[in-house]
């Protein structure tokens, strides 16, 4: 029988002040990780309203139009700003990171702490926002549209700058982590996976993000002073603000997806019991993505009026951003030929992944080429496209993620059953909202409305159903989680019997995380050479 | 083996085996940062080149209304206080404590003189009504929308002086840590990340001078 | 009158224009990769969870770790078709972007909700754009407010409405039809509601449509009516109710006459030169408790139907 062992992190300490103070890298995961399932349920509640709004063709059938264009930006603020960036790195990447590294806490515990109260501060700004007067831009912010109307959206930008700042601090930590605090023995080409996306995502955290710090300065300072920076009436272009925009928003896009491939090479190698295959290439293709991001943001601009010459440069380079992700797909596929397959919930939230990011990844195909796009853009079908790789990317290797080190975090296994009932609904209710809106799109119903013609009824009924179920399995994930942390059945150090560093020490782990400090000795997916037992007794 | 807590330095942090550990990562994440600091000017560097090649005349009209003697003076004082930063390094890695004091105060002094100076030169600027955007109301200068270089003047030289702001903040804390006696040859990893602070401000000057004063 | 055509595939909106078909043919081109790519990769999975599922404790696994040929094939391939896909895409762009130069033009102007289509002809509607098949038709458009989007998707065209320069977008209709068009860009509250029609007309029709709305006034009896007839063929009502509900602006029943409170405090009665003076130039005198969200209406309406609204607006007075 496993036990919990009496002197964990979680006991180090006691009382509210201990958490609210505290500089372990393992709390710190905690703070987020429930300040982040928070606003993940603000946000998914908005989702639901927006479903149930286009459920019927009626006009206002449940809010008003400027309720729904309330109700939809703040959907894509919460979860882009509050829940998608910080989720994977804040969360999965302050607890598992330092632990992989075999190192005591991150380079920087205090800046750590200070980042997550930076999150705080700046969530709630956009708090304050909504209930001062909210904000109806889209996640977008475009000018002059953001910059004119009578809406509180200095303070929802602000939120925004704040929010970047941490995400800042927190990317700029993990690098100097990865690059000072290794074990002895882990060398660069020993470092589990994830750490490699975790230090590529900070990359893109700390070069992308001043950007977008400095573009809503800009917008503030265009709605406070009038400087006239991106308003047409006083010689400035708001074609200028999307450039900005996406400078730092098209890297976003890779500073949610990359953690999320870090935390599959995790579980499916984890979860097959086999070395990964082509551990190299997978290496080098998060940094060859996270560089190649920085070029193709005028692919959200083809029909913004850029020139033609721009176009084609920024969808030829498009392309390769495609090439690096095919290449992690192909190897993921292949590490599980010949390897030992468990069916347990971490391995169908990675199948989910992979056969959901693939079909995100090949509609990206449709969208990167010009004249498809022309048609496509601002349709359903990019809403689509960018929640298959937002969510069926990113979320859901994220579940996958706490699925897999929710019993290291807290000692404790969920239940396998629920967990796998969930799974089945949060894919299939998935697939049922999002599939309608691929076709939703193709038809021609643009994005952002909050009112539909006839012919777009019937699937936006199913879209909506499909919502619901999908809201449902979450909700029920997140109750059986929460079981397991007071009630689940004790998992021991390795219930998955894997071979990185943190499952070498006790679950949950010590304060200073290792009893003694930790060599590594073999790889992380080292299969082929050891068998560690699983400890969960069956 | 690690060495036990009782035989390490007081400045070594729980989770870094050694000093030179310690030391490298305050110094890496330094420049990380510093790295955001660049792209952040990055944003305000890219609209000046925009609207410079929207309205190549009104920039070339609107500069000559900046005082490059001023510009140019300032120039001198942050270049000169980077010099002191640098010197009061460098006593505290020869253990010399008062003169690290001395030079860390003649570089506030040069902070704040440069401080003076931009105030003379913006109370001219409100003055004359050469301000930013709608505010604007000068009518002196030939090329459309005249305004538009003065928001990123103003843009530019203010978030620039924040910095400055920001670094008299952190040199005046420097100045109570080494009186405090927590700065020796052993350990001095935050001086010399403000003085890398301070030397990032300066370059940041060096070119903003160019760029608004002096290219026609 | 035709009803909106809902003809098409599965997959996609019925064919109007001429480049409609050239862009669904790579459409589909890259359809059949994605489900080829798509059932491959699931074929696998399903295949391996078979082969190797696990069976008890698991032992030392020995599957390859990496293979020079296998990752040389599924990098090359991937890039072939992506560059095939690349420039295909990339030859169609440039036919859309590069405006033929035959062609029947039509001023576009947007605004927050409603298109304006002007006829170099004297001709004005809202959110009709009707134009002849078979000619080559090209849009001028800017807006005046916002940034707002120009799409049809039967004709496979969209284009950005910029405030701050013209774009362009052209467009040749195969078949005699209507189909939709629609905002694509948000542009505020009644985003959604921006939508309009598009109505492909023989080129004899055409013609007649465009003499015999050459003057909207020209067949009515009163100028009271005329306004009536302005107030819904521009729209006003989206924000200006003539029996006294709330709006986006003012009512106009029994406006006329009245003393409005500014803004700033101020007071101005509603006359014909204020009514004239707010179709024109609207964020001049804004009545307090509203937004300055119209925008000018100068080029969109004769004089003569400034007229007649102000006709109009005074007969609601009475």
């Amino acid at each position: 029988m496993n036990t919990i062992p009496e002197q964990n992190f979680l006991t180090a300490e006691k009382g509210l002040k201990s958490w609210l103070t505290t500089l372990d890298h393992k709390r710190i995961g905690i703070l987020y990780l429930i300040s982040i399932t928070f606003f993940f349920f603000v946000g998914g509640l908005f989702a639901l309203m927006i479903r149930l709004e286009l459920m019927f063709p009626q006009d206002e059938f449940f809010i008003k139009l400027d309720d729904f264009n309330q109700v939809f930006t703040l959907h894509g603020v919460i979860m882009i700003f509050l829940v998608i960036i910080p989720s994977v790195p804040a969360v999965l990447g302050n607890f598992v990171l330092p632990l992989q590294l075999g190192a005591k806490d991150v380079a920087f515990p205090r800046l750590n702490l200070a980042s997550w109260y930076l999150y705080m501060f700046g969530a709630s700004f956009a708090l304050f926002s909504i209930f001062t007067g909210g904000v109806d831009t889209g996640w977008t912010f475009y000018a002059p549209y953001s910059t004119t109307i009578d809406r509180s959206v200095i303070s929802m930008t602000m939120a925004v700058f704040i929010i970047g700042f941490s995400s800042i601090f927190t990317g700029l930590n993990f690098i100097v982590t990865i690059h000072k605090l290794r074990a002895p023995g882990m060398t660069w080409f020993r470092m589990p996976l994830f750490a490699w996306s975790i230090y590529a995502t900070g990359i893109l955290q700390v070069v992308a993000t001043p950007v977008i710090g400095i573009t809503v300065v800009l917008l503030v300072l265009e709605r406070l002073l009038g400087i006239g920076i991106f308003d047409p009436t006083m010689g400035g272009d708001p074609v200028l603000f999307q450039h900005f925009f996406w400078f730092y928003s098209h890297p976003a896009v890779y500073i949610m997806i990359l953690p999320g491939m870090g935390i599959i090479s995790e579980t499916i190698t984890a979860m097959a019991h086999k070395n990964i295959f082509g551990y190299k290439a997978i290496a080098y293709s998060s940094l060859g993505i996270a560089f190649t991001s920085f070029l193709v943001w005028g692919h959200h601009m083809f029909v913004s009026g850029q020139s033609e010459f721009a176009a084609m440069v920024f969808s030829f380079l498009t392309f390769f951003v495609a090439i690096p992700s095919a290449i992690k797909v192909f190897n993921w596929i292949a590490t599980l030929y010949k390897g030992s397959i468990s069916l347990d919930t971490p391995m169908l939230y990675t199948f989910s992944f992979l056969i959901l990011f693939t079909i995100g990844g090949l509609t990206g195909l449709f969208l990167g080429t010009l004249s498809v796009n022309v048609t496509l853009s601002d349709t359903y079908f990019v809403v689509a496209h960018f929640h298959y790789v937002m969510m069926g990317g990113s979320i859901i290797a994220f579940l996958a993620g706490l699925h897999y080190w929710w019993p290291k975090i807290w000692g404790r296994m969920y239940n396998e059953k629920l967990a796998k009932i969930a799974c089945g609904m949060v894919f299939v209710g998935f697939n049922v909202t999002f599939i309608s809106q691929f076709l939703l799109g193709l038809k021609g119903m643009p994005r952002r409305y909050a009112t539909f013609t006839s012919e777009f009824a019937q699937l936006n009924g199913f879209s909506s159903w499909g919502a619901f179920l999908l809201g449902a399995g979450l909700l029920l994930t997140a109750i059986y989680l929460i079981h397991a942390v007071y009630k689940g059945k004790p998992a021991g150090n390795n219930p998955w019997g894997a071979l990185t560093l943190e499952w070498t020490t006790s679950s949950p782990p010590p304060h200073n995380n290792f009893e003694k400090s930790p060599t590594a000795h073999y790889g992380p997916y080292d299969f082929d050479k050891i068998v560690v037992e699983s400890t969960l007794d069956d | 083996m690690e060495a036990s807590y009782s035989d390490r330095p007081k400045h070594l942090a729980h989770h870094f085996a050694e000093s030179k550990q310690q030391y490298d990562s305050a110094k890496l994440g330094m420049w990380l940062f510093l790295l955001t600091e660049v792209l952040l000017f990055g944003g305000l560097f890219l609209a000046y080149s925009v609207f410079r090649a929207w309205y190549p005349e009104t920039f070339v009209n609107a500069n000559k209304e900046l005082n490059v003697i001023l510009g140019g003076l300032n120039t001198i004082v942050l270049i000169t206080s980077s010099v002191t930063m640098a010197l009061a390094i460098r006593s505290i890695q020869l253990d010399r404590k008062e003169a690290t004091l001395k030079y860390l105060f003649v570089t506030l002094l040069f902070a704040f003189t440069f401080l003076v100076i931009k105030y003379f030169e913006y109370s001219h600027k409100f003055h004359e009504g050469q301000l930013p955007g709608k505010f604007y109301t000068f009518e002196g200068i030939d090329g459309t929308n005249p305004h538009i270089f003065f928001s990123v003047y103003f843009m530019m030289t203010g978030l620039h002086g924040l910095h400055i702001l920001g670094g008299i903040g952190v040199i005046t804390w420097m100045m109570i840590r080494v009186r405090k006696n927590e700065f020796s040859s052993q350990y001095y990893t935050p001086l010399e990340l403000t003085g890398l602070y301070w030397h990032l401000v300066d370059m940041i000057w060096i070119y903003l001078f160019p760029m608004l004063y002096l290219i026609r | 009158m035709q009803s909106i055509d809902t003809t098409g595939t599965f997959l996609l909106p019925p064919q109007g224009s001429t480049m409609a078909a050239d862009v669904d043919a790579l459409f589909y081109f890259i359809y059949y990769v994605s489900v080829f790519f798509f059932a491959l990769i699931v074929g696998l999975i399903i295949l391996f969870t078979i082969k190797y599922k696990r069976r008890g404790k698991p032992g030392l696994t020995s599957g390859p770790t990496h293979s020079r040929p296998l990752e040389i094939i599924w990098t090359v391939i991937p890039t072939i078709l992506v560059l095939i896909m690349f420039g295909w895409g990339f030859k169609d762009f440039i036919r859309l972007q590069v405006m033929p130069h035959e062609s029947y033009e039509i001023n576009v102007t947007a605004r927050q909700w409603q298109w304006d289509i002007i006829y170099a002809e004297g001709v004005t509607s809202v959110n009709e754009l009707v134009v002849p098949v078979g000619r080559p038709v090209k849009l001028l458009m800017s807006s005046r407010d916002v940034i707002h989007s120009f799409y049809i998707p039967s004709f496979r065209v969209k284009m950005d409405v910029l405030p701050n320069r013209y774009t362009n977008l052209w467009f040749e209709a195969t078949r005699v039809g209507e189909f939709p068009l629609t905002c694509s860009e948000y542009c505020g509250q009644q985003h959604s509601l921006m939508r309009g029609t598009v109505r492909v007309l023989t080129e004899e029709d055409f013609e007649t449509w465009i003499s015999e709305n050459a003057n909207l006034l020209e067949n009515l009896v009163t100028l009271e009516e005329g306004g009536e007839l302005i107030y819904n063929k521009f729209l006003c009502y989206s924000c200006h109710s003539v029996d006294g509900t709330a709006g986006n602006g003012p009512t106009w029943r029994g406006l006329f006459g009245t003393m409005e409170r500014l803004e700033d405090g101020s007071e101005v009665l509603v006359d014909e030169n204020y009514i004239r003076e707010s179709i024109l130039n609207p964020k001049s005198k804004i009545v307090a408790g509203y937004q300055p969200i119209m925008s000018t209406y100068q080029g969109t309406l004769k004089p003569e139907y400034i007229d007649a609204i102000i006709a109009y607006i005074k007969s609601l007075s009475n």
